[in-house]
């Protein structure tokens, strides 16, 4: 009895052994493109890379697909999780990584500005619209109950921060007062997730009665939404691993998802198309808003000094919003 | 099976029984070191990295305070309504006779066997916002008792039934026929010896509450302090990249279990005692 | 005497139903949910959504870790069994806290110490990068995670049952000119060969549902480091809840044989 427990022991060992050596194996034999990727776009992407590989360069790559909060992703890929390419949801994610040495500094300096995708801040709301929200004035009212993600572990939440003070800002308040309103508006939330996709999911759920999230994420999830008067243009980057074993590769995966053909697919998983000639087609769903702004306007400065000035872990202005309103730090 | 008139057969290999302790010792050494005492290490270094004001700074944080307030709180909850319903399910399993009382045995150790990220699915599906019996308590604290709640049904129930199966019935009766109440016998004569029993259980359920996750993600919704558990706490200053400060609230974690492992020791090596003591008289 | 009995008779109907209804509430309840909502929308839906190659590589992964940590912990659990009962050494009690650390302790603690140790900033990170050896978001890192949550449950099941059966028949075996090994195997294994088996499906239950350390050092990479567990979440996370239920279904059905098995040995552990 106990020789036949060892036999069995020692079959189940060499054949996980095996099992192992053949899956390890299995990557050589054709290129695997490795692609972490924040949250949200999950379907698009996926959508996106069966496209590609129906082309003459893309027919004999596979894909291993990663997704997560984006900050997170960022800092997996850092810490070593292996990649090729990665789709994060702020610029400042891929600053994370160029500082590991692992992306190139240029890489905002590839068409397009390294941008994949296009979308904007908007309001979900419940369906009919009960609580009658329209503008960013509407949040801050007594018993509105606001969802957004957390914005140390979220892109999603970073953008919807900066899309409040920026609208905040256009709309003649000062410095002070739009960071003071920020905080208000923060006294309304009741939920924070750690990723935009897990603050989709609470919204679903129930919670709350407004939903600050990206475009293309409201209609994936087929919700009511409005768009603000004054929002924030979303630019989600892409950028190559330069460590990368695969790069001309990725490069190309890269390019295509630039492409009318790739851009429209993303259209239909509710991002806004990065080409005008594209956009065209699809203006209906994606009405044009004057309003539009975008993370370099003048109020705002560009990624590297919002991260500064507005997420710096000790001084940064949302360290002290949270501390005050007791929510997440 | 096997038995000692095949011993002859063997090659007599004689290893020196000093040796073979030592060999064995340095195994379990060895594979405890790899598998559980170097993380830790790692794990305790990482949080006194910016020396003990800095843990203690992320620690006394208002936030980690909620979580790790929230967390043994409501572990504490947890313990107590397992104390007496472990206690009730073990009794009506051992002293009650129905139909089907073998299913139900068996079933009680189901959340030891299902995975608890479908633990925390099984709760909203049935307490959810689609709740079919309008039942919404999901992203609640509420959910959280109740996800704790069936993660550790089965450890109070294990550890009293079977004390209370082996107990002798005699004295019982005999205190029965001396007019005693039920609630009495059940004071003085059947609670003593379950107690150690119910305290074991109540420990290992409130270590587990302590550390449970699977069953929480899905289900609290981890609103920070108001539904945001130490574990999940965790995790989210893992992933926003602060990992000296979870490591932080870790070594907090870590001592509250050596604590409990300790407890019982200590409960166990009491009630032994006392067994003997008995014995002997 | 009649109103006593009568009295008692009540008495023992309302602890029977106040603890059914609480099994009921707790257990029973919620799991019968799963079976119904993942069969609403039809037998076909949950099957297609379960044989996704991603979700089949999930449950193949999960298969293969729980491969590899079984037998791993079982050698582990019966050599440390052994050592706590039979033989004599200073910092015992240290070994046995350690021991049952992994029953106590939470999981996500593990993974993050895993994350900590072989991390590219981690004690060992730079020395695996040099060697081009990927043990986090990799399959070393999960195992490791997986051994440890279950490393207890061999150990503690052999424990109790090497102390009831003595070591009179192990002295007579090696005063009969057995050597150690021979006693072993001919006299101790198979006097616990019940415990070890209950033990090990303890353990391959526990390495089958593993989500929170797992979660920490998988890095998700979709059919490729994503177990089961990992998969019911990322069904729902992309609004499949329906997926999410056919994976736990799965799971549950996992469970359920666990428990069967659970049941089987644990009744010859009795009569054994």
């Amino acid at each position: 009895m106990p020789r036949r427990v060892l036999a069995v022991a020692l079959t189940v060992i060499v054949g996980a052994a095996l099992a192992v050596a053949t899956t390890a194996s299995a990557h050589t034999s054709d290129t695997r493109l490795s692609l972490v990727g924040y949250a949200v776009p999950r379907e698009a992407l996926g959508a996106v890379i069966k496209a590609w590989q129906q082309t003459p360069d893309g027919r004999d790559v596979s894909f291993t697909q990663s997704y997560g909060a984006s900050g997170d992703q960022a800092r997996a890929v850092a810490a070593g999780l292996q990649a090729d390419v990665v789709q994060l949801s702020t610029g400042l994610d891929i600053e994370l990584l160029v500082k590991a040495g692992l992306v190139d500094a240029k890489w905002n300096r590839q068409s397009a500005k390294g941008i994949a995708t296009n979308s904007i801040v908007v309001f979900a709301v419940r369906d009919g619209n009960p609580k009658k929200i329209k503008n960013w004035s509407d949040l801050v009212k007594p018993g509105v109950g606001i969802v957004t993600p957390n914005p140390l572990s979220s892109g999603a939440a970073k953008w919807n921060v900066m899309a409040a003070y920026g609208a905040q800002r256009r709309l003649g308040k000062t410095d002070r007062q739009a960071i003071a309103w920020v905080e208000r508006m923060f006294r309304n939330v009741v939920s924070l997730d750690t990723s935009g996709r897990n603050a989709t999911n609470a919204f679903v759920a129930g919670r709350g009665d407004v939903f600050i999230t990206y475009e293309n994420e409201a209609r994936l999830a087929k919700l009511q939404y409005v768009i603000p008067r004054q929002t924030l243009l979303i630019e989600a980057p892409i950028a190559v691993i330069k460590t990368s074993e695969n790069r001309d590769t990725a490069n190309r995966f890269i390019r295509f998802t630039k492409s009318a053909q790739a851009q429209r697919i993303f259209a239909q998983f509710g991002f806004r198309p990065l080409l005008p000639s594209v956009y065209q087609e699809f203006v209906k769903q994606y009405p044009r808003r004057p309003g539009i702004f975008k993370i370099d306007d003048k109020y705002l400065g560009g990624w590297n000094a919002v991260d500064r000035k507005w997420f710096d872990p000790d001084k940064g202005v949302w360290v002290g919003i949270a501390k005050r309103t007791g929510v997440g730090t | 099976m096997s038995s000692i008139e095949t011993l002859g057969r063997a090659r007599p290999v004689r290893i020196p029984r000093e040796t073979a302790t030592a060999l064995s010792l340095g195994f379990v050494v060895a594979f405890l070191s790899v598998v559980v005492a170097l993380p830790m290490a790692a794990l305790i270094w990482e949080s006194t990295k910016e020396g003990s004001a800095g843990f203690w700074e992320v620690v006394t944080s208002p936030q980690s305070l909620a979580a790790l307030k929230l967390s043994f709180g409501v572990s504490l909850v947890i313990a107590v309504i397992n104390g007496i319903t472990g206690t009730l399910i073990a009794w009506v399993l051992v002293r009650d006779e129905f139909r089907g009382k073998r299913v139900v045995n068996a079933i009680i150790d189901l959340p030891f066997a299902l995975p608890t990220i479908v633990a925390g699915l099984v709760l909203l599906a049935l307490y959810g916002p689609s709740s079919p019996i309008g039942v919404d308590v999901a992203f609640s604290r509420t959910a959280i008792v109740l996800a704790l709640l069936f993660v550790t049904l089965p450890f109070v129930v294990r550890t009293v039934q079977p004390v209370l199966h082996e107990l002798d019935r005699e004295m019982e009766q005999a205190a029965r026929s001396l007019g005693a109440s039920e609630a009495t016998i059940f004071r003085r004569i059947v609670l003593p010896n379950i107690l150690p029993g119910i305290l074991s259980g109540v420990a290992l359920a409130f270590a587990r509450a302590v550390g449970e996750i699977g069953s929480l993600v899905i289900i609290s919704g981890s609103l920070p302090y108001k539904t945001e558990v130490a574990s999940v706490y965790i995790l989210s200053r893992v992933e926003s990249g602060d990992r000296a400060g979870a490591a932080a609230i870790a070594v907090v974690l870590l001592v509250s279990s050596f604590l409990v492992i300790l407890g019982i020791g200590v409960v166990r090596r009491l009630t032994t005692r006392h067994d003997v003591a008995q014995a002997r008289a | 005497m009649r109103p006593a009995t009568l009295g008692s008779r009540t008495r023992r109907h309302v602890l029977r139903w106040t603890a059914l209804a609480y099994l009921l509430a707790i257990l029973v309840g919620p799991l019968a949910m799963v079976f119904w909502r993942t069969f609403e929308n039809g037998y076909d839906a949950a099957w297609s959504a379960l044989t996704t190659p991603e979700t089949v590589q999930a449950f193949k992964l999960t298969l293969l870790i729980t491969a590899i940590a079984v037998p791993l912990n079982t050698v582990f659990g019966v050599v440390c069994a052994l050592a706590i009962v039979r033989r004599d050494f200073p910092g015992k009690g240290l070994l046995n806290a350690f021991v049952d650390l992994p029953l106590a302790l939470s999981p996500v603690v593990v993974g993050l110490s895993l994350f900590l140790l072989y991390g590219r900033e981690g004690w060992f990170g730079g020395w695996l990068e040099e060697h081009d050896i990927q043990v986090l978001f990799a399959l070393p890192a999960m195992v490791l995670a997986t051994v440890f949550v279950s490393l207890p449950f061999v150990c503690r099941e052999v424990v109790p049952t090497l102390r009831e059966i003595g070591d009179e028949q192990e002295q007579a075996a090696r005063t009969l000119g057995a050597s150690g090994w021979q006693t072993l195997r001919r006299i101790t294994l198979p006097a616990i060969r019940w415990a070890i088996v209950y033990g090990v499906v303890l353990t391959t239950a526990r390495c089958l549902g593993e989500y929170g350390a797992v979660a920490v050092v998988s890095g998700r990479i979709q059919g490729q480091t994503e177990t089961a567990t990992l998969r019911v979440e990322e069904r729902y996370d992309s609004f499949d809840v329906q997926g999410a239920y056919a994976i736990s279904l799965v799971l549950a059905l996992l469970a359920v044989l666990v428990l069967i098995a659970m049941t089987v040995f644990q009744r010859k552990e009795e009569t054994a």
